[in-house]
C-alpha cells in the first residue's frame, strides 16, 4: 500500500516536472510547429478579411514559414509519441500512416504552390489562400482529436 | 396465497399492457399534419434548412463533397454505444428512397420519429432535435428534397445487438427522453436569440454531439451543450457554454467567424466531426451564424460535461 502510494507519488511528480524539461519531445515540437502555423495563418486571414492592409512582404514571410512547417511537420510522429504532453494527435496517424503521409505531402505541395506564387496583391493572395487552408480542416478532421 | 398470485398476475398483465400502450408510436397530431400538408413548400428556402439540418452528413454517400452532398443515397456509418447505424437512402427514389412519401409521412418522421408503417425510428436520426422545427421549415425542406437526384442504392440494415435491435423498445426511450420543449430558458426574447435557440436546439441538432448522455442514451438535462466524450473513441467534444475552455474567451463575432470559416480566434482550424458541420454552417446566411453565436453566449455557464 505504502509502496504503491510512493510509486504513484513518483509518477505524478515525474509527470508534473516533465513539461519543463520536454522542449525536444516530438509531441512538443509538433505542437509548437502547428502553433507557428496558426500564427502565420492569422497574418494572412487578417488581410483576406480586410482587417489589415495587404502587405506583400508580410504575406510572403508567412507563406514561406507555413511551407517550412509543412516540410518539417511529418517527421515528429515517431512510434511511442502517441500520447503524452497533452497531445491532440489522433490514433489514426499511427493506424493509417499512409493516409497521414499523404495529407502531409498534399499540405507541403499546396504550401509550395502558394509560396512560389508570391502574391503581389490581395486578389492573388485570395487565390492561393483557399487551396492552402483546405488542408488544415481536411487533416484535422481525421488526424487531430481535441482533448478539451 | 393463490389470491396473491392472481393479484400479481393481474398486475403483471396490467403493467405489460400499460407498457405496450406507453411504448406505442405516437404520430404528429392530425390537425398539425393537415396544416403542414396545406402549405406550399418553397424549395429555395428549403435548401437553407437542409444545410442547417446537416442531412448530408448522414445521408450522402460516405466522403461525398460538393454536388455529391445532394445525392442522398445513404451509407454513412454512425458508431454508438448501442451498435452501428447506417444512414438510409432518403433520395426521391420511389423504391429505395422516400420518393413515395407524402409530406405528412415526412413530418411524422422528422417531428415524432415515426415511420410511414407506424414504427419507431432510432434516435441516431436526430428527430429528438428536429421535433422543434416549424411547420414551414418541414414543408420547405420536403419540397427541396424532392428536387434532388434519385439514387437506386439500397439502404443497408443497422448493425445492432439485442435488445437494441427491437424498435419497440424505443418507445421506452421516447417516453423518458423525447420532448419538443426548449432545452434552456433564456432571459430575453431578443429575436436574434430566439432564432439562435431555434437553429441550435432544432435543425442544427448541436446538442446531439455537444451534450453528455446518461447510461440510457438520454441527455443529461443539467449539462446542455457542456461538452461530452467523443462517442467514436478518444478525445472530447468541446464545451460550448461560457464555461468552455476555449469558447469562454471567444466573442460572438469569433464564434460566427468560426462557423463561417473554420478558424478559431487563435487560428487553429476546425477538426473531427465538426468539419462537416462547419461546412454546412458556411451555407447559411450570416445573420443565422450571428444568431447561433448570440445564443451560445447567452447559455448558462456549465463545467465540462465529460468530467
Ligand atoms: C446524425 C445522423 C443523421 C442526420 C444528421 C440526419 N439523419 Fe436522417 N436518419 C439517420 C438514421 C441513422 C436514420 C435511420 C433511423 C432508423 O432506421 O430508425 C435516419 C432516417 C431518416 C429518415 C427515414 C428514412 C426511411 O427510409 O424510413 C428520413 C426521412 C430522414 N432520416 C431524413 C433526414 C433529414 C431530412 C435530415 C436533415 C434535416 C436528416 N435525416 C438528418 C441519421 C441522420
Ligand atoms: C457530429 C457532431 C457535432 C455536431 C452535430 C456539432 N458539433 Fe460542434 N464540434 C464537434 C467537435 C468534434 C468539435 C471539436 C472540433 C475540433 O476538433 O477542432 C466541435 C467544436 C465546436 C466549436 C469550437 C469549440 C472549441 O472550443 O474549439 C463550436 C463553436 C461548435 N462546435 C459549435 C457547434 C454548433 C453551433 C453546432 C450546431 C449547429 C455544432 N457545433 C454541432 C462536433 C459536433
Ligand atoms: C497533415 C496534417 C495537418 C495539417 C495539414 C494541418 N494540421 Fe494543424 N494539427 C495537426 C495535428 C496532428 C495536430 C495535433 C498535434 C499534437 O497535439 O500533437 C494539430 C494541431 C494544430 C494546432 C494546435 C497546436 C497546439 O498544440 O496548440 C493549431 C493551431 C493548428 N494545428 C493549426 C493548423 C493550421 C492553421 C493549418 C493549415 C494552415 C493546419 N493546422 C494544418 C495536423 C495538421
Amino acid at each position: 500500500m505504502i509502496i504503491r502510494t510512493l510509486i504513484a507519488a513518483t509518477l505524478i511528480g515525474a509527470a508534473g516536472l516533465a513539461p519543463a524539461l520536454a522542449a525536444d519531445e516530438p509531441q512538443v515540437v509538433r505542437q509548437d510547429l502547428m502553433k507557428k502555423n496558426g500564427k502565420d495563418l492569422g497574418v494572412l486571414v487578417k488581410m483576406v478579411k480586410g482587417e489589415a492592409p495587404f502587405d506583400a512582404a508580410q504575406a510572403q514571410a508567412a507563406l514561406t514559414e507555413i511551407h517550412g512547417v509543412a516540410s518539417e511537420f511529418g517527421a515528429y510522429f515517431p512510434e511511442g509519441s502517441e500520447t503524452g504532453f497533452d497531445t491532440e494527435a489522433a490514433p489514426a496517424i499511427w493506424s493509417d500512416r499512409a493516409g497521414f503521409d499523404k495529407a502531409v505531402a498534399q499540405f507541403e505541395a499546396d504550401a509550395k504552390t502558394a509560396m512560389d506564387a508570391a502574391p503581389a496583391d490581395l486578389d492573388a493572395l485570395k487565390a492561393v489562400f483557399g487551396p492552402l487552408t483546405k488542408n488544415c480542416g481536411a487533416c484535422h478532421e481525421t488526424y487531430r482529436l481535441k482533448n478539451s | 396465497m393463490s389470491r396473491l398470485a392472481i393479484g400479481l398476475g393481474v398486475a403483471a398483465v396490467a403493467a405489460a399492457a400499460t407498457a405496450f400502450v406507453l411504448t406505442m408510436p405516437k404520430p404528429v397530431q392530425s390537425a398539425r399534419l393537415e396544416t403542414i400538408s396545406g402549405l406550399e413548400g418553397d424549395p429555395v428556402a428549403g435548401e437553407a434548412v437542409f444545410w442547417a439540418g446537416g442531412c448530408a452528413s448522414c445521408h450522402a454517400a460516405p466522403g461525398a463533397e460538393g454536388d455529391a452532398l445532394k445525392v442522398l443515397s445513404g451509407g454513412v456509418r454512425l458508431k454508438s454505444d448501442f451498435g452501428t447505424f447506417i444512414g438510409p437512402n432518403i433520395s426521391p427514389d420511389p423504391e429505395h428512397g422516400i420518393g413515395g412519401w407524402s409530406v405528412a409521412d415526412f413530418a411524422n418522421a422528422m417531428l415524432a420519429g415515426v415511420s410511414p408503417d407506424g414504427g419507431h425510428y432510432y434516435p441516431a436520426f436526430p428527430y429528438g432535435s428536429y421535433a422543434r422545427m416549424s411547420d414551414k421549415d418541414i414543408a420547405d425542406l420536403f419540397a427541396f428534397l424532392k428536387t434532388l437526384p434519385a439514387s437506386a442504392t439500397a439502404s443497408l440494415p443497422h448493425e445492432l445487438g439485442f435488445p437494441f435491435n427491437i424498435r419497440r423498445t424505443l418507445g421506452g426511450w421516447k417516453l423518458l427522453f423525447f420532448s419538443d420543449q426548449p432545452r434552456v430558458a433564456l432571459a430575453s426574447d431578443d429575436p436574434a436569440l430566439v432564432r439562435g435557440q431555434y437553429l441550435v436546439e432544432g435543425p442544427g441538432h448541436c446538442g446531439e454531439c455537444h451534450t453528455p448522455r446518461n447510461a440510457l442514451g438520454g441527455f443529461k438535462t443539467d449539462a446542455w451543450l457542456a461538452g461530452a466524450k467523443n462517442p467514436e473513441g478518444e478525445g472530447v467534444i468541446p464545451n460550448l457554454t461560457p464555461g468552455g475552455k476555449s469558447i469562454g474567451s471567444w466573442s460572438a463575432a469569433d464564434i460566427a467567424y468560426y462557423l463561417e470559416s473554420g478558424f478559431t480566434p487563435d487560428f487553429d482550424s476546425v477538426g473531427g466531426s465538426m468539419v462537416d458541420v462547419q461546412k454546412n454552417m458556411a451555407h447559411l446566411p450570416g445573420s443565422d451564424r450571428e444568431a447561433i453565436a448570440a445564443y451560445l453566449k447567452a447559455l448558462p455557464d456549465r463545467p465540462d460535461g465529460w468530467k
